[in-house]
């Protein structure tokens, strides 16, 4: 057996980036606030103390700067670990992920690449408004070249964030400021990884397959309760992994159940969800019972009114509606 | 001093400003106000000067430390308090918040989230008002923090090189988040940049609001009579943390401290109080009480923004599906 610990979500990430510091000396990690202020969500908290301001670097608002300067590094063998104060902040720095991160490698005809990992909190927080509440996910999976993860426990917040870091491409990693304080049981082993492109079913069920990431997958997990209760039997996917996306895991949940509901933070207008019912309706076309439903953010930039912002993100009671109409059971 | 109740007016304009966020901040612990709320208290001279200083028809686009510039540009206190509030009757019908504050009747172009954002937009209004010919001026006002991200770099380049009515105010609070200037900036003064720019530049460390006017007045004067864009940099302190969610432990308390002697809104309440003003400043205290706690009545009383209000914010027309 192996040693757990019970951490908190921030706690979860730290101790990977630590134990990745510790291991491999070209891991450093750069962003806003990251040292002497802790963290703006207190993810660094005691990084700077540890191991210097040599490698753990506060850094003035430039997301393209210190984002450039970290490829550059990596193309000549460092291993960044980027660190914006929220996804929405990268859109700044969007070039460089898009132009250089993600080229790199095949521009120069496979001589380059780019070990390095991006991270931050993702989509909405709470009442933040239209500029702070981004699900970026949907823009990076469109790139070839880059790799995007969103964990949604413990667990996986350390053995994700450690593969990203020995991963040899850029890996995007997204939080949750809302997940943070989340509680639970990771592995002490140093060794402990998860893997990339392996979702993680973590409700089984026969009747539904309800397919998220990220906070969602625990509104998803809240919704298969209720839908217990109405004699739904959901199967619940956390799929981790945006890109590589793990299809095996998909199809054959869905060649189970029949049925399946993608619900995620983001416009409804393309995105992962989308890839996803893609995916799943050419893999398993004889065995879907129903078209796929999305449950998204609705298709509106994010109000600051906290009703009104409740209203567009996607909660329970939408996620059991649609559950409920892919198996036929309207209310 | 100049006239007296002028003094009193700026005085009073400050005022509101500072009790207007002093009441914001309880209604934040209240749980009335989500999100992120960031106080100007200690900086309202500068947007009081400002108002003093533009023309009513002039534009103003700034940060989202945006409370101070809307209220001194007009917005009532009832309007903002219902912003914070999430509020259908607020300047933004409660779809913005803090950092949205948007006032197209006063000219107040908006408060940005973006760090930097916001700067090639004022560089744009200002490129308006020159093809029109209509004589307006734009303000625009970024932090310390925002003095190195490419966009603050972009506009003032193409300002000056199209020569357009812009003034760039850095409002240097000493602070981005809780990093001090040394560690965000290689040279301190910000206004150094202004010579490769090719524009003119000014410095100083706000007083009072009849020193903003009078400096900013000249660039103003400069960018509306010559279509010459400046730059200047004021020297301030906010006495509160970044945002709410901001202890401030990276300030020392003597430091805070000896800014708050230096506040000038204090400077200039003592300053009238020796004057002999002291029963006109207490009937503008009591005024400015009754303004404060109108609005947050107001603003408990104000219905909320229904779903219908979103897709018309989004497009005009038709939805685009
Ligand atoms: C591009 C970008 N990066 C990071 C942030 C997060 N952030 C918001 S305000 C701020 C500090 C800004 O400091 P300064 O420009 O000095 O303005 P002040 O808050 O002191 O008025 C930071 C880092 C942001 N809003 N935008
Ligand atoms: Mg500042």
């Amino acid at each position: 057996m192996t040693a757990m610990k019970s951490v908190r979500f921030r706690e979860a990430i730290r101790m990977g980036m630590v134990e990745e510091m510790e291991r491999d000396d070209r891991v450093f990690i750069v962003g806003e606030e990251v040292g002497h202020y802790q963290g703006a969500y207190k993810v660094t908290e005691g990084m700077l103390d540890k191991f210097g301001p040599k490698r753990v670097i506060d850094a003035p608002i430039t997301e393209s700067g210190f984002t450039g300067i970290s490829i550059g590094a990596a193309m000549v063998g460092l291993r960044p670990i980027v660190e914006y104060m929220t996804w929405n902040f990268s859109a700044v720095a969007f070039d460089q992920i898009l132009n250089n991160a993600a080229k790199i490698r095949q521009m120069s005809g496979g001589q380059l690449h780019v070990p390095i990992v991006l991270r931050a909190p993702n989509a909405s927080a709470k009442q933040v408004g239209s500029q702070h509440s981004h699900a970026m996910e949907h823009f990076y999976t469109h790139v070839p070249g880059l790799k995007v993860v969103a964990p949604s426990t413990c667990a996986d917040a350390k053995g994700l964030i450690k593969s990203a870091i020995r991963d040899d491409d850029p890996v995007l990693y997204m939080e949750s400021e809302t997940l943070y304080n989340l509680k639970g049981d990771v592995p002490e082993d140093p060794e402990f990884l998860v893997p990339l492109g392996k979702a993680n079913v973590v409700r089984e069920g026969g009747d539904v397959t309800i397919i998220s990431w990220s906070r969602l997958v625990h509104i998803s997990l809240q919704a298969a309760e209720q839908l217990a209760k109405e004699g739904i039997d959901a199967e619940v996917i956390d799929v981790r992994s945006l890109r590589p996306l793990d299809e095996e895991t998909l199809v054959a949940s869905v060649t189970k159940t029949h049925r399946a509901v993608v619900a995620y933070e983001g416009w409804p207008y393309g995105g992962v969800g989308a890839e996803i019912v893609d995916r799943i309706q050419r893999l398993a076309f004889d065995d879907l019972d129903a078209p796929i439903e999305r449950v998204t953010t609705l298709d509106y930039p994010m109000p600051y009114n906290a009703k009104l912002e409740q209203f567009v993100i996607p909660n329970v009671e939408r996620i059991v509606g649609a559950a409920k109409r892919v198996a036929y059971r309207s209310a | 001093m100049k006239d007296q109740d002028t003094q009193l007016g700026f005085y009073r304009q400050m005022q509101v400003i500072r009790r207007f966020e002093e009441e914001a901040a309880r209604a934040y612990a209240q749980g009335k106000i989500g999100g992120f709320l960031h106080l100007y208290i200690g900086q309202e001279a500068i947007a009081v000067g400002t108002a003093a200083a533009l023309n009513a028809d002039d534009y103003l686009i700034t940060t989202y430390r945006d409370h101070g510039h809307a209220l001194a540009r007009g917005t009532t206190a009832r309007a903002a308090m219902a912003e914070l509030f999430g509020k259908v009757t607020g300047c933004s019908k409660g779809l913005g918040g803090s950092m949205h504050f948007f006032d197209a009747e006063h000219n107040m172009l908006g408060g940005y989230g973006i760090v930097g954002g916001h700067l090639p937009l004022a560089a744009g209004t200002a490129f308006a008002s020159k093809y029109r010919g209509d004589g307006r001026v734009t303000i625009v006002f970024f932090g310390d923090g925002a003095a190195s991200i490419g966009d603050c770099h972009e506009a003032m380049c193409l300002a000056a090189l199209w020569k357009l009515p812009v003034v760039f105010v850095c409002e240097n609070n000493q602070y981005s988040m809780g990093t001090p200037l040394s560690r965000t900036l290689a040279v301190a003064d910000v206004t150094k940049r202004a010579a490769g720019y090719g524009m003119p530049s000014d410095r100083f460390e706000c007083e009072s609001v009849n020193q903003v006017i009078e400096r900013f007045g000249k660039a103003i004067k400069r960018a509306r009579e010559t279509s010459e864009p400046s730059l200047i940099e004021v020297l301030t302190y906010r006495h509160r943390g970044h945002s709410m969610s901001d202890p401030g432990k990276y300030r020392t308390s003597e430091e805070v401290d000896e800014y708050k002697k230096k506040d000038p809104l204090f400077v200039l309440r003592t300053h009238l109080e020796k004057a002999g003003l002291a029963d006109k400043l207490t009937a503008a205290d009591e005024s400015v009480e009754q303004e404060i706690a109108d609005a947050v009545k107001f603003a408990d009383d104000s219905a909320e923004p229904g779903p219908e209000l979103l897709a018309p914010t989004t497009y005009k027309g038709a939805f685009a599906r």
